[in-house]
């Protein structure tokens, strides 16, 4: 039954998967500047997150693109035609909110149908249709129950049916998940990657969660004062950040201080090649918890300050003889013995390594 | 939490109970009470073939009608507007809402006649004229319908802002506006709906205005059902007592009325 369902809308959606485009967007509210010129390229089909932290101007960028915000200056364009100027109403763009949004007076296939029904499609055949989305998002037999009888989960459900129902040509999620709790999160996310990836239709998901960017996206937009910081596939956004912003937003970063001269740079008592933008002399040396080696040694200079298991690793938190703390994953069965207190040596990999201007402290 | 009837509860539903019934029951008692043939509703059976009753009633529920439409055409958009586009003018328009608690109607009344008086003197020669002329038509007279949604302004606002403050209006807006609704359609669709609770209400509140009111009508020389009351109240004490009761009594069935209308619809729209 699925099956045949997404099938035809497959056909509908990949037909015309569109390519958005934001150039150079500016925005201010007052005296806080949301969108600093903002340049971003969505592929046809693509699952995009744009990621940062609250005020970075993700919200704000993705809601230009539905028309409910309007750009300072700079343009949106879908499939290349400058959609700036069209109302909201005309940008064939299907939304679902953080908030619950569903509308309180009509059911959830009422709900679903609302779009069809402004488009003054007959009533029989916008139920059908209806009732054909809520079977794709599993909720098939609870058409006629009203949104405050539905669990949160099923409401974004619902209204995730709702966007899809006049086939947008871009999928808009606002921080859909955020208001549900972790384990219906986790399904939901799943549930809208195969959605996406069925219909293949190009698609923008805000967060705040790297991690529920890194695991549903194509690639990944980080944001920052609004502007973009880097985009890139969620594996090359964790091993190779561009920025120190990037580097710490996305995943745990510790910082290990180091001197950078000629492009190599010397820290923990050996020299490796150095990537990223600083000026000689002191720097930070940016490391992920799973390139740190952590080994106990009697002479070591680096003391054991906390443990915590994780399942599969334990994270060792490290104060190093200059009082910086840093953090590595270990195996489980390394890190056994490695007790508070427990004096350890620290190394790190013969990689190149990411290095940042010294953070003030 | 389940809450019993303690002593205490029942002593206080008691003293509410003697409060509102007492003076109630003592004025039925009084319309029905004859000296000589004991029990007797010829006070209640007169008031149908009254002078006026008919007329002044049914002028009452027009002007009911027509205030609460006006009121309402006017509040519900402003309102919303308010919230979807300006909510720091809010404490200024609810302000300007609250003004009529402020003014006592006699006050209010005063002014009116003070117009009335003073336009067709300087706007005889204008068509304006004919305009003061009919909004003072005895028949159907506008201008207490305009002097009502005057002094409902205050409650029709508090009414249709807790509506709203339930409500995430600016999501709905945007929710049906992505899905292809224009602003007014989303506001009819998907907003007005939501509000029925605090429509009602409004209309409630209005209603129950209107019915009541009697300074206004009275100083500007109209006789909707109030005034009519108080007039038959000089002649026939026992009749005009018997009027009050039934005045009560049909107020009460109106707005049950109302209330199972819209009670009606609300459960079928949100069962559960």
């Amino acid at each position: 039954m699925n099956m045949t369902v997404t099938s035809t809308l497959e056909k509908a959606a990949a037909e015309k998967a569109a390519t958005v485009e934001f150039r150079s967007l500016r925005r201010e509210f007052g005296p806080t500047v949301a969108l600093d010129g903002l340049d971003l390229t969505v592929r046809p089909g693509e699952f995009l997150a744009l990621l940062g932290p609250s005020g970075c101007g993700k919200t704000t960028a993705l809601r230009m693109l539905a028309g409910f915000e309007h750009p300072d200056s700079g343009a949106v364009l879908v499939d290349g035609a400058d959609v700036t100027g069209v109302p909201a109403h005309r940008r064939d763009a299907g939304m679902v909110f953080q908030s619950y949004s569903l509308f309180p007076h009509l059911n959830a296939v009422d709900n679903v149908a609302f779009g069809l029904r402004m488009r003054k499609v007959r009533t029989a055949e916008r139920r059908a249709r209806a009732a054909e989305l809520l079977e794709l998002v599993g909720l098939g037999d609870k058409r006629d129950r009203y949104p405050h009888q539905l669990s949160g989960g099923q409401q974004q459900r619902v209204a995730l049916a709702r966007a899809l129902a006049l086939r947008p040509r871009v999928l808009l999620l606002d921080e859909p998940l955020s208001a549900l709790d972790a384990k219906v999160r986790l399904n939901l996310r799943e549930e809208i990657r195969r959605l996406q990836q069925e219909l293949g239709i190009t698609t923008l998901f805000v967060t705040h969660d790297q991690e529920e960017a890194l695991s549903v996206a194509d690639r990944v937009a980080v944001m920052r004062a609004g502007r973009l910081e880097q985009c890139a596939a969620p594996a090359e956004l964790y091993g190779r950040p561009a920025t120190a912003f990037v580097a710490e937003f996305v995943g745990t970063m510790s910082r290990i201080p180091g001197e950078l001269t000629d492009g190599t740079v010397a820290v923990l008592g050996r020299r490796l090649p150095a990537e990223g933008e600083a000026a000689d002399g002191s720097v930070d040396v940016l490391v992920r918890p799973e390139a740190l080696g952590v080994r106990a040694d009697a002479d070591g200079t680096g003391r054991v300050v906390a443990t915590a298991f994780l399942g599969a690793v334990v994270r060792v938190t490290v104060r190093l003889a200059d009082g910086t703390e840093a953090k590595a994953d270990l195996p489980a069965h390394e890190a056994t013995g490695l007790g508070a207190g427990a004096p350890v040596t620290v190394s790190l990999p013969d990689r190149p390594v990411l290095v940042a201007g010294r953070a003030q402290s | 939490m389940a809450r019993r009837l303690t002593p205490w509860r029942w002593a206080v539903l008691g003293l509410a109970a003697v409060y509102f019934l007492v003076p109630l029951a003592a004025s039925f008692v009084f319309t029905v009470d004859d000296p000589r043939h004991g029990v007797d509703f010829g006070a209640y059976t007169g008031i149908v073939s009254a002078d006026g009753f008919g007329s002044s009633l049914l002028l009452s529920l027009e002007l009911a009608v027509a205030t609460i439409v006006v009121v309402l055409l006017l509040m519900v958009p402003a309102v919303t507007a308010l919230r979807l586009g300006a909510p720091r003018l809010r404490p200024v328009v609810e302000v300007i809402c609250s003004l009529p608690l402020v003014v006592p109607p006699i006050a209010f009344v005063a002014g009116i006649v003070t117009v009335l008086k003073w336009g067709p003197q300087y706007l005889s020669r204008t068509p304006l004229f004919q305009t003061f002329v009919a909004v003072q038509n005895p028949t159907f007279p506008v201008v207490l319908v305009l002097a009502y949604v005057v002094m409902a302004l205050p409650f029709v606002y508090r009414a249709l802002d807790s509506g709203l403050r339930a409500i995430d209006v600016r999501t709905l807006v945007e929710a049906a506006r992505s899905c292809g609704a224009s602003l007014p359609q989303a506001l009819v669709r998907a907003v007005l709906p939501n509000l029925r609770g605090a429509l009602l209400n409004a209309s409630f509140l209005t209603l129950a205005l209107v019915l009541g009111e009697f300074t206004v009508a009275q100083l500007l020389g109209f006789q909707p059902f109030a005034v009519w009351i108080y007039n038959v109240g000089g002649s026939q004490a026992q009749m005009s007592v018997a009027v009050s009761v039934l005045s009560l009594l049909v107020t009460w069935a109106l707005l049950l009325a109302l209330a199972g209308a819209g009670g009606r619809d609300r459960t079928a729209s949100s069962r559960g």
